[in-house]
């Protein structure tokens, strides 16, 4: 069960976007924003309140890729794997990152909901290829050492 | 507010006596690249150096007559020469210096020796087999390139609305507004020839033309700034370094085809040019310039901003639209086409980021004006992001029909570190792959349509000989497959069974036949599918099958890997010089394929090797290596 305050958070997001099922989207972006996931009971809430089914709710939760139901951890880090970065051997900083972090293919997000690994097609920052983004911050010019070292980083801040 | 045609006049008129009276403007860039170098603190630096000096001011009225130096700090849009980052241009009236590869410690000496004094820092101007380049358009890189849609970016603060306008910014809007009627407007666009540019090549004009003619009067005009191909970033660089362009872009087809709202749909992997975007939209509003009754008109004009959610399906129109209502992105069935049914079943003006920002500049110049640059069925420039293995990594415009030769070597430098140059990936995973043959050929929308590529929207990936293009086609077929929608069979199975087949002969199992599948899947795919990016899907296997057949080939009989990159064909061998017999390879062996007597040279059996580098991995000696 979610806290009540869930609610009124997303009653402020639904408010904000306005009760019409073209709002579905923006809505489920700020939800995604403030918790880090989407929490499917707060879908079906939304659902609701916008007058939608929660078929149709979830068909658009689901198709996009960016829309998560499991808690992400506290630093997003996307390893692009864009055509650029992949020519510039984008593939063994993303492989460091998982063996640094004990995570795979299967498994992005650690025990601790510190760190969860992704890919990204590309985050449009070619010229510095490979690169990395935490959160909202991009890194240039990545190297296994340099994610290693960036990981230890974000560690010792907590 | 501004009320009025006069009143836009006389905001222009003082925001250039603002931008007149600054003894220097200190620019530094704050694109993405730039950013994630760290531009966001030199300009902080900048602020706080500009602000701690004695007789020099930051903000200042106009018509300030005060006995000190009114120095401007910037942040302007990408300055082109990514790699070089962070970028800072020290602007003195009409003399304007670039430096490159700026740190924090750096900022001092800018400030106490350029903007206070005359003198250049040497050591931070870019240099080239010992020649110093100490203006922006002198360095090749700038030199040969033509900028229309990317004019400002560099020029201006990207976040201010007075400077865009004192850069003549609005001024074409005002032309059509006042001096054309909507039809006048609509024909310039259409004889100026400006073709979609985000991949598909649509006459602009056209379009406009046919969303005006429409019965239904309630129409939209759409942007779409979903630029997903990977290795591309020009729409993105314009959204986030002259968000305002792109808007009067879309306000002058606003006019045009009777529209009162606009949408401008961003990428998810772009929080910069939302953010940009937003400040432009929220100064506008506020200035009035966005709204109804448009400089007391009855023109009116919002504009929303819609964020994408992750889906590179999305950039298809119709998938677009339906994202933007809040569907599930996923194209449908054409006709009745957006221009007629879009947006909400209404007629839409779908257009992309770089379309829109030419067309200010036609309105103000002209359609003949336009047509005198690019060639005679594409007229007017072309944005690329140049990247890959290649010297100058950054963001071009030059005009279309310029040579691959052009664009690589003289604006480019050339392959990194005198690599070999192989092939040049263009449009993405609806693109394909140009080789040597193909240097000199103009591109344009037309030409390299022949050589099953595209010019898509503009990312140009250069490869070199470490590049294997049997796993370059892996790779975009692993992308379209993942971001297939499903919605039809061709696409949905077809770009999955391509995959498992290129998976196999990456791996080291393909078979000759794999080569005919993979043809008739593509050609089925390329026929069948439902939309452009599915009919694209096969583009990146069927160029690499017609130029670099010799490659597959040798996969599949010799597993050889010439550049070296598939893991399945490399074969590891130790060597007897290094190999001190320890048998610490054969102990960490996990398939038992190392053997050997103690004291003397182990062998790897290459039949029951994995490749796993298990051995090279530990080896003191550094005895075991990769064959060549």
């Amino acid at each position: 069960m979610l806290d009540q305050s869930y609610y009124r958070k997303t009653d402020e997001i639904i408010e904000h976007y306005g009760r019409k099922a073209g709002s579905l989207i923006p809505i489920m972006q700020d939800i995604q924003a403030e918790y880090r996931y989407l929490p499917g009971e707060l879908l079906t809430y939304v659902a609701k309140e916008i007058g939608i089914t929660e078929a149709k709710a979830y068909s658009v939760a689901t198709f996009y890729e960016n829309f998560s139901f499991e808690a992400k951890g506290k630093y997003v880090i996307k390893v692009c794997d864009g055509t650029a970065c992949h020519v510039r051997k984008s593939m063994p900083v993303l492989e460091a990152l998982w063996k640094e972090l004990g995570l795979s293919k299967k498994k992005h997000t650690t025990d601790d909901m510190m760190f969860t690994v992704e890919t990204v097609s590309c985050l449009g920052a070619c010229g510095l290829a490979p690169t990395m983004m935490v959160n909202e911050d991009v890194h240039p010019s990545m190297t296994p050492e340099k994610a290693l070292a960036l990981i230890e980083e974000l560690r010792g801040k907590g | 507010m501004i009320k009025n045609k006069d009143e836009l006049l006389q905001v222009r008129k003082e925001a250039q006596e603002q931008v007149a009276a600054y003894d220097c403007r200190i620019l530094v860039c704050s694109g993405t690249g730039c950013i994630a170098t760290g531009s966001a603190k030199i300009y902080d630096e900048f602020v706080k150096l500009t602000k701690d000096t004695p007789g020099v001011v930051l903000d200042f009225a106009p018509h300030d007559e005060g006995e000190h130096e009114h120095v401007g700090v910037k942040k302007t849009g990408c300055q082109g020469f990514c790699e070089l980052g962070p970028l800072v241009r020290i602007q003195k009236g009409d003399e304007v210096i670039q430096y490159v590869k700026v740190q924090i410690a750096d900022c001092q000496e800018i400030f106490e020796s350029t903007v206070l004094k005359n003198e250049v820092v040497d050591r931070l101007l870019y240099s080239k087999k010992d020649v110093h380049y100490k203006h922006p358009e002198d360095i090749p890189f700038m030199a040969k390139q033509t900028r229309i849609v990317l004019e400002n970016c560099g020029r201006v603060d990207a976040e201010s609305l007075d400077e865009y306008i004192a850069a003549g910014g609005f001024e074409a809007l005002t032309k059509a507004m006042f001096d054309m009627t909507r039809a006048d407007v609509i024909d310039e666009v259409d004889r100026s020839g400006l073709r979609g540019r985000g991949g598909g090549g649509f006459p602009c004009g056209r379009k406009w033309k046919q969303v005006a003619r429409q019965p239904e009067k309630v129409r939209y005009v759409v942007c779409n700034g979903d630029e997903g191909d990977p290795g591309a970033f020009m729409d993105g660089s314009v959204m986030e370094g002259d968000p305002f362009k792109l808007i009067e872009g879309m306000m002058i087809a606003g006019y045009a085809v009777e529209s009162t709202d606009g949408y401008i749909y961003v990428r998810a992997e772009y929080p910069m040019s939302v953010a940009r975007l937003r400040h432009a939209i929220a100064q506008l509003e506020e200035r009035g310039l966005l709204g109804d009754n448009i400089l007391g008109t009855d023109f009116c004009f919002h504009l929303h901003i819609n964020r994408g959610a992750g889906a590179f399906v999305c950039g298809e129109g119709s998938a677009l639209t339906a994202s933007i209502e809040g569907n599930r992105g996923m194209p449908r069935v054409k006709p009745p086409r957006t221009v007629e049914k879009g947006l909400w079943e209404k007629p839409t003006v779908l257009n992309n980021v770089e379309t829109y920002a030419n067309v200010p500049k036609i309105i103000l110049q002209g359609a003949d004006w336009y047509r005198t640059i690019g060639t005679e069925g594409s007229p007017g420039t072309k944005t690329f992001s140049l990247t890959g293995s290649i010297e100058n990594t950054g963001l071009i415009e030059v005009p279309m029909g310029s040579t691959l030769r052009e664009i690589i070597f003289d604006i480019g430098g050339g392959l990194k570190d005198g690599a070999e140059f192989k092939a040049v990936q263009i449009g993405g995973p609806s693109g394909g792959c140009l080789t040597e043959k193909h240097l000199d050929e103009p591109l344009d929308f037309d030409s390299v349509k022949k050589f099953n590529a595209i010019v898509g929207s503009g990312g140009m990936v250069v490869m070199d000989t470490n590049t294997c293009m049997v796993e370059v086609a892996r790779f975009f077929m692993s992308f379209t497959q993942r971001e297939s929608c499903g919605k039809c069979v061709p696409c949905r199975e077809g770009t999955k069974r391509m995959l498992e087949i290129l998976e196999k002969i990456v791996a080291g199992k393909g078979e000759l036949e794999d080569l005919d599948r993979l043809e008739e899947l593509a050609n089925m795919i390329r026929t069948m599918a439902l939309c452009g990016l599915g009919k694209s899907a096969p583009l990146p296997v069927i160029s690499t099958l017609n130029t670099f057949r010799d490659e597959y080939v040798e996969h599949i009989v010799d597993h050889k890997c010439r550049a070296k990159v598939c893991k399945a064909m490399r074969r590891f061998v130790i060597n007897p010089e290094y190999c001190k017999g320890c048998g610490k390879c054969a102990k960490n062996c996990p398939v038992g394929a190392i053997t050997g007597v103690r004291k003397e040279c182990y062998h790897i059996d290459p039949k029951l090797c994995i490749k796993c580098e298990a051995c090279k991995d530990n080896c003191a000696f550094d005895a075991v290596y990769i064959e060549e």
